[in-house]
């Protein structure tokens, strides 16, 4: 037994030589033939690598939103068929937080939120940005640690004074590397003392730039910038996880009550918590994969079929040969093995033409996008695994076929 | 058996020997009945028309294929009995194969068609010994020099010579040669003639088909066949000498160019 497979492992070593001869011949061939693997494992690899990458990333970026957040959106998602997007209605009002901040037990932190887009003007320079007003436990509620300065107080809101905490790509943009901190930078004419500087934090889940903002007390904002007296949105830090449904429910009943919202009639607002945002692009993230993956399988099999194909008209081609092989005492199980060595090469080397494909493709796609490609050591070893059981699967029927010649039709065949 | 017997016994003992084909309703009664015996060191030409049964002798000789009825022993064993298996193995130790149309692996050196049937000898020969002995075998033939040739730059008689090493390098105790001249010219025909003489002079037991009354006048022994039957079976009266002839041929050649 223990010789019989040494044997057959020093044949199967001998003919994987004859096999990469044979696919060197018929070069053109060969890789055509493969293509359909190429393709199949290049998409599997660069998938994997890309939705692992943006998985990766949306995870970093949830949990950067700050710990055990919700937050109410004014506007509801639907309303009369129309979405006109959230915080676009006037439903959200200062009471409204404040009440949430009162009322309900769980709540750590409340930061009310307007935002308007408006030049900013410093240091002879003008940079476009977000105004962003919001209360001094917004950056505790977001996690956002400062590089520089501090945040405004209370007393700042209370006054509506003119400070501003800066983002860090604002400052670069309006000051160069020039310190921001006690600079004045003018919004409407209006200026603000910069207090304070964001430390960076890269780009947010819809991608834009989220250091590319002005915090400014919220009372500010709505007096002077927005001149609005609805909220965008409130941000809320809810004390513990576990807590984070039942606070939320008591928000949207809070809510309800005080917009006098009748039973069955629609929410005005929507409140989000980052389980579901992670939840929605990981649905997202896991179709574009399932999708992926289909076709991926789908070109993986047709290439299989290929591969069957070409073998069976190598098969058909090398009749004489398999019968000379047969003639001087090569045994079924040697040509059987003999190409079926050939599919398996035939197919790896497809596999590891996909797989450098793959990885190129997943590190263009990287180069393009925000977030980082991970390749995995699992998915290229799935990527050969497949490759490997393609080749033994659709080269099966090829190889007992040219095992079963009989010799003296094949050494007749012309 | 003691050894004085194992030379003494034949390398083929073939009794009342059958082989038929049934090719849908017809059956073709191929081979009806023959026994022979074929010594060690012989030299056999077996004749006959086309649809004498001699192919179908020769496959079934050369285990390719079983007999229907009837014994076959090849070298004291039974063959009639064995396994698709055990006949490779016995085709692969016993046997080696020339055939009309050379069949060697194209695009494939010289030395790699003779080290084709040691690939498949169990146990394992190890690759310098494959190449050693392929080598050897070359040399025996005279073409040593060619060996790293593909069969499409060697000659027809070159690339039969290449046949016949690979039928000898495993050292059998027969060579089965089908039509071996059948694609040769007449002077290449006298050559192939001439090594096969040279080696059955060496003591290698040949069987040889060929339709051809003057190849088979190199031959020690002449069978011929009719209808699935031997109809004759005779001592050759009067040999003919590849060798002289070829001298004789190389000295009329250099007359002529002489004049």
């Amino acid at each position: 037994m223990l010789n019989t497979l040494h044997v057959l492992v020093q044949q199967s070593w001998q003919t994987v030589f004859v096999a990469l001869r044979a696919l060197r011949r018929n070069q053109l061939r060969s890789a055509l033939t493969a293509l359909g693997i190429i393709i199949g494992v290049a998409a599997v690899v660069a998938m994997a690598a890309v939705g692992n990458g943006a998985q990766a990333s949306i995870t970093q970026q949830v949990s950067a939103l700050g710990e055990n957040l919700l937050t109410v959106f004014a506007g509801s998602k639907r309303s009369g068929g129309v979405n006109s997007g959230q915080g676009s209605a006037s439903t959200l009002t200062l009471g409204d937080a404040e009440a949430i901040a009162r009322e309900i037990a769980d709540v750590a932190a409340v930061s009310p939120e307007v935002s308007g887009f408006a030049p900013a003007v410093a240091n002879g320079r003008n940079w476009s940005t977000s105004i962003v007003g919001v209360s001094p436990e917004y950056l505790q509620i977001r996690d956002w640690p400062l590089a520089g300065g501090a945040m405004f107080g209370e007393r700042d809101v209370r006054s509506s004074a003119k400070v501003a905490v800066i983002g860090s790509k604002t400052a670069l943009e309006l000051f160069g590397p020039l310190n921001p901190l006690g600079q004045t930078v003018r919004v409407k004419n209006i200026p603000f003392v910069i207090v304070g500087v964001l430390a960076g934090k890269g780009a947010g889940m819809g991608g834009q730039n989220q250091d590319d903002r002005l915090l400014v007390p919220y009372t500010t904002a709505m007096k002077r910038i927005t001149g609005d007296r609805y909220l965008r949105s409130v941000n809320i830090q809810i004390r513990s996880a576990a807590r984070m449904e039942i606070a939320q429910a008591q928000i949207s009943g809070l809510l309800r009550q005080r917009h006098r919202l009748a039973p069955g009639q629609a929410d005005d607002f929507s409140i989000f918590n980052q389980k579901d945002i992670a939840e929605t692009v990981g649905s997202v993230t896991g179709i574009v994969k399932l999708l992926l993956g289909a076709v991926s399988s789908l070109s993986l099999l047709v290439g299989g079929i290929g591969i069957m194909n070409i073998m069976l008209v190598s098969v058909t081609e090398r009749t004489r040969e398999i019968g000379i092989r047969i003639a001087v005492g090569a045994q079924a199980s040697a040509i059987n093995l003999q190409f079926l060595i050939e599919a398996v090469t035939l197919s790896l080397c497809g596999g590891l033409v996909g797989v450098v494909l793959g990885v190129a493709t997943a590190h263009l796609v990287g180069s393009a996008s925000s977030f980082q490609p991970i390749v995995t050591a699992d998915s290229i070893l799935l990527a050969f695994g497949v490759s490997f059981i393609i080749g033994v699967f659709f080269g099966y029927y090829p190889a007992r076929k040219a095992a079963a010649l009989d010799p003296i039709e094949a050494l007749r065949y012309e | 058996m003691n050894a004085a017997d194992v030379a003494a016994a034949p390398v083929i003992r073939l009794r009342n020997l059958c082989k038929t084909y049934r090719t849908g309703a017809v059956e073709v009664r191929a081979v009806r009945g023959v026994t022979l015996d074929i010594a060690r060191g012989d030299f056999v030409a077996v004749m006959g028309a086309s649809g004498s049964g001699k192919s179908t002798l020769m496959n079934t000789l050369g285990c390719l294929d079983q007999p229907t009825a009837g014994d076959y022993e090849l070298d004291g064993v039974d063959v009639a009995r064995l396994s698709p298996p055990q006949l490779a193995v016995f085709r692969n130790r016993k046997l080696g194969f020339v055939f009309q149309g050379f069949n060697l692996l194209a695009r494939t050196s010289a030395l790699e068609n003779v080290e084709l049937p040691m690939l498949y000898t169990v146990p394992l020969i190890p690759r310098r010994e494959r190449r050693r002995r392929a080598l050897f075998a070359l040399e025996r033939v005279g073409l040593a020099d060619r060996h790293d040739h593909h069969p499409n730059q060697l000659s027809g008689g070159q690339q039969q010579r290449v046949a016949i090493a690979r039928a000898l390098v495993n050292q059998p105790e027969l060579v089965l040669a089908d039509e071996p001249t059948g694609n040769l010219d007449s002077r290449t025909s006298i050559e192939i003639m001439g090594l096969f003489q040279e080696l059955n002079a060496a003591g290698i037991s040949l069987v040889m088909v060929t339709h051809e009354l003057d190849i088979a006048a190199y031959c020690k022994r002449l069978v011929v066949m009719r209808d699935g039957r031997v109809i004759g079976d005779t001592v050759n009266p009067d040999r003919r000498s590849a060798a002289a002839e070829l001298a004789a041929l190389n000295r009329t050649e250099q007359q002529a160019d002489l004049n």
